[in-house]
């Protein structure tokens, strides 16, 4: 094979946030600003609060901004609610010119007056966006006197979208579910036999599968931030004794702070893969200690295991060769899903992150082969060249990456916010393999050669087949 | 006839409608070897590329000035000549749009100027800038596509000699309507300049090489000669003059505008193809009356189901406008129409066809929200909705079906692929029309009729009138 040198890049900047696995790993420039004009992948620091927060499903959430925000991120998340539907609708100030002028707090304080009128929530989030940060509305102010007058929590996010990266939205979630869940007296809380679940939105009901495996080891899921979560339960996660952490990306300045606060110790799990869902299950029972959860976690483990591993493994055979590309949003689900792709036979040749740390870039340096090429906050140019470059079969990614995996002519996974399957836990392990193998080897491959080749059986001395003329 | 403008004061809940920005970039994808970039910070330019992507299933590669703090405090001129750097050495575009957003308006950026230094600055020599001033909080997406078409024009036309070409500008159609009515101005030999033209560009065929900048879009040239065009046809009756490309084209260069409705519906395309036979002489293919009659067949066999539509249309103006007269043409009453921005001239052209159709009250919101219009559908019994993907909630929540049209589509694919313009494209929305309404009364009508007739001899009269929905209230919500 030709030897191609990858990392010729026509913008000069991006050179130090790339680079191929070789022995000497360099420094991977992450968790900075993206570059101008390069068209990165990422949204803002609204974008990361509001997918962060969203599936607390009895909260108004209150976007106070101008229209598009509240628009474009409309019931954008699959997270499922066993409760409430109220998460599902996008509320918006609608800031127009004359409130930027003037200011928009009155209209803010009067937008919460109405919605706590026709729908009595418990829970107000305000989310502020790029002009209100602008302009400066005390948003602040505007959420303590509302909350005073209508008795109930009314928590401002500070979420301006230039004020850093996604990552910098996460941390104003997480410190808006601080102010949520401090409770009243610090000294009545108790510890119980159970955990809070960090990190997942219950999309496609992930927390639900995750909650019975756990109720099988009896174990009790306190609290799920924030997938199928309410106001009153998430005031109750100081009571557990456990956090166990899905999505570090988002969630990894709660478990820190919420250790820091109330003692709780933390851990990170993943419910991605065969291999991981059950090394998790084990980490999770030998934390609780007792003979008993760890006996019942080795049958549960057993058991999935003999009725899912099969399958998989049989998707193995049929995938074994092919190479894949990843590009997601945080570095927890790209580790997870090149140990996942390993268990399907499939090798990581390209894998980056919209907003990875650069602890999390050290661990992919690990696991991955010599030679796949590593990067952060990428764009369509060099996905492409990538893709290209090493012959990736598959793209992982979201919504903005399908089409233009599809254009390349190669597979594709969704592993965004709207999917409508699991694919945590040991089912969700069969769906992803399920998925991988319905896309890459799809039948509409076979047409993507063009301009097409005359078809052998057209030249006449072929004659493999048989034209049938009735 | 009811009419109202903006029901609510403080608080818009479950959006219809986009910021201007977001129309501006589908109106300068159609332009040739165009390249976008958003002036403000990095969410803008992604979410809008996801909403745009998700819709015509195509990657929609828009740049961002990614203004942070400082650029936010400072001025964000560096971050956007960057951007402009970066942009063009990695597209290589001919032409490239600048959009100012919310936050670029607020903190004053003077995006004429940038530009201007900028070209001076790095001595481009064939590249073409188009700014369009678009600030969020200004006007929705409608409006933000033809103030950049306007910009557009008003950046690449030249004073040209006069020629029998006529220029034809479309509203945010669908790829599929586009390709269409260039199909009709073939068959009818009309020489012609469409734009915006994003048929190519935002559905394109699987190619290989990928290609950054897709081929097609209006050609620059040709767009230079609109100026000595012998009229201008205009799809935008709805349209403002102050955002109207052919508006610019009359007063500038004395094109005579002709302002039509989409060519949605017997009446509408009857307007369209009579207005190019009276400008170019050429008579009307035998084929395309084929395709009349057809349509007029298809009607015919339909009237009577769609007697029964009660519909609710949503989305743009001018394809609500275009949309609602379909209905009128077909029996069924537009009994709620809505906008999410400001109106336009819509509002007070529909109130004259509902009027002079005998609907009187229906319902015309203005600047409104998914939350009214599905109050309002309710009150009025709609049992048919039409428009874009928003409308799914009406399909959940009171159980009204939803026929896909407009834009965005986001929980179905090709939404790129429909086809309803001309003769053939109406004939083929009115089936979709007509048989989402059949399958509604397939789906109901046995348990209604128990319910009316048999279970009704039980019960006290009254209890269960047939037809009706089931309606699911929103938690905590009051009935109104």
């Amino acid at each position: 094979m030709k030897a191609v040198n990858l990392l010729e890049l026509p913008v000069e900047e991006r050179k130090e946030s790339i680079y191929a696995k070789g022995k000497q790993k360099p420094n991977l420039k992450c968790d900075t600003d993206s570059i101008a004009g390069v068209v990165s992948q990422r949204a803002c620091v609204y974008c990361g609060a509001r997918v962060v927060l969203n599936p607390v499903t009895d909260a108004v959430h209150l976007v106070h901004g101008p229209i598009g925000c509240a628009s474009y991120t409309w019931d954008i998340r699959g997270a499922l609610s066993s409760g409430s539907d109220l998460y599902r609708f996008s509320f918006s100030t609608d800031l127009k010119e004359q409130d930027v002028i003037f200011g928009g707090e009155k209209k803010l304080a009067l937008a919460i007056d109405e919605l706590v009128l026709k729908y009595n929530p418990k829970l107000v989030f305000v989310y502020s966006t790029c002009i209100v940060g602008v302009i400066g509305d005390d948003l602040e102010m505007v959420c303590r006197v509302a909350a005073r007058k209508h008795g109930i929590d009314v928590i401002p996010v500070q979420s301006s979208g230039f004020a850093g990266n996604k990552s910098a939205g996460y941390r104003a979630a997480c410190d808006a579910l601080l102010r949520l869940i401090e409770p009243k007296n610090k000294k009545e809380v108790k510890k119980s036999k159970s955990l809070n679940y960090l990190g997942d939105f219950n999309l496609a009901g992930e927390v639900w599968i995750i909650k019975s495996y756990l109720r099988e080891m009896d174990i009790d899921m306190n609290v799920a931030f924030t997938g199928d979560s309410s106001c009153a339960a998430l005031k109750t996660a100081a009571k557990a004794s456990l956090n166990i952490v899905q999505c570090t990306g988002s969630m990894f300045y709660l478990a820190g702070k919420m250790e820091q606060i109330y003692g709780i110790p933390y851990m990170n799990i993943s419910f991605l893969g065969l291999e991981d869902t059950a090394e998790s299950l084990r980490k999770i029972a030998k934390f609780f200690g007792d003979p008993e959860t760890m006996c019942k976690a080795e049958e549960l483990i057993e058991r999935e295991i003999n009725a899912n591993g099969d399958i998989v493994r049989g998707y193995r055979e049929k995938l074994r060769g092919k190479k894949a590309a990843v590009y997601v949003g945080g570095g927890f689900k790209a580790i997870s899903l090149i140990k996942q792709f390993r268990e399907i036979g499939i090798d990581v040749v390209m894998v980056g992150t919209q907003t990875g740390r650069q602890e999390e870039y050290d661990t992919i340096n690990d696991l991955v082969d010599e030679g796949t090429v590593i990067l952060d906050d990428a764009n369509p140019a060099e996905l492409e060249q990538f893709i290209v470059k090493k012959g990736a079969h598959l793209l992982v990614g979201g919504v903005k990456e399908r089409p233009l995996a599809y254009k390349l002519g190669v597979a594709f996974i969704d592993h965004n916010h709207d999917r409508k399957h699991p694919l945590s836990g040991f089912v969700g392990a069969v769906n992803f393999a399920e998925e991988v193998y319905s896309t890459v080897c799809s039948p509409v491959w076979r047409f993507t050669q063009v301009p097409a080749d005359a078809p052998d059986w057209l030249d006449g001395n072929a004659g493999k087949r048989e034209i049938i003329i009735a | 006839m009811g009419m109202e403008q903006a029901h609510y004061l403080n608080v818009n809940e479950n959006q219809c409608g986009m910021c201007m920005p977001l129309g501006a970039i589908l109106a300068l994808k159609g332009v040739e070897g165009s390249m976008v970039i958003i002036h403000g910070s990095q969410g803008c330019s992604t979410y809008m590329r996801r909403h745009i992507a998700e819709h015509f299933n195509e990657p929609i590669d828009v740049a961002s000035s990614s203004l942070n703090e400082k650029g936010t405090i400072y001025g964000g001129e560096a971050s956007l000549k960057k951007g402009l750097d970066n942009s063009i050495k990695l597209y290589k575009p001919k032409v490239v749009g600048i959009l100012t957003t919310c936050l670029a308006e607020t903190i004053g950026e003077d995006i004429d100027r940038i530009a201007a230094d900028y070209l001076e600055e790095r001595g481009f020599e064939n590249l073409q800038v188009v700014t369009v001033s678009t600030p969020g909080y200004g006007y929705s997406h409608f409006e933000g596509y033809f103030l950049a078409v306007k910009r557009v024009v008003a950046e690449l036309v030249k004073k040209t000699v006069k020629h029998k070409g006529i220029n034809i500008i479309v509203p945010n159609i669908s790829p599929a309507d586009i390709r269409e009515i260039k199909r009709i101005l073939k068959m009818m030999k009309v020489s012609y300049i469409l734009l915006p033209d994003f048929s190519d560009t935002l559905d394109r065929a699987f190619e290989r090489p990928y290609r950054k900048v897709p081929a097609g879009g209006t050609k620059l040239a040709d767009i230079a000669g609109m100026a000595g065009a012998q009229a201008t046809i205009q799809m935008g009756v709805t349209v403002d003059e102050v955002f109207s490309p052919g508006h610019y084209l009359e007063s500038a260069f004395g094109v005579p505008l002709y302002n039509v409705p989409v060519p949605i519906g017997v009446e509408n395309t009857d307007l369209f193809i009579n207005l190019l036979k009276r400008l170019t002489g050429n008579p009307v293919p035998e084929s395309l009356e084929r395709e009349r009659g057809r349509l007029i067949d298809c009607m015919i066999d339909s009237h009577k189901y769609n007697a029964q539509g009660k519909c609710v249309v949503f989305g743009e103006p001018e394809n609500i406008y275009a949309v609602a007269g379909i209905c009128l043409e077909n029996g069924i009453t537009p009994v709620v129409t809505a906008t999410g921005g400001k109106s336009g001239k819509l509002a007070g052209l529909l109130k004259a066809r509902l009027n002079e159709a005998g609907c009187s009250n229906a319902q015309v919101l203005c600047e409104t929200d998914f939350s009214r219009i599905r109050e309002k559908s309710r009150e009025m019994e709609a049992n048919i909705a039409i428009g874009h993907s928003g409308g799914r909630y009406l399909t959940e929540w009171e159980g009204i079906p939803l026929v896909r049209y407009g834009f965005p589509i986001h929980d179905r694919v090709g939404g790129q692929r429909l086809l309803s313009v001309g003769y053939a494209g109406t004939t083929m929305l009115l089936d979709r029309i007509t048989n989402t309404l059949l399958e509604n009364k397939y789906k109901n009508y046995r348990r209604n009729i128990y319910q009316q007739f048999y279970y009704g001899t039980i019960k006290p009269a009254g209890k269960g009138r047939g037809e009706k929905n089931e309606l699911r209230l929103q938690p905590g919500a009051k009935r109104v």
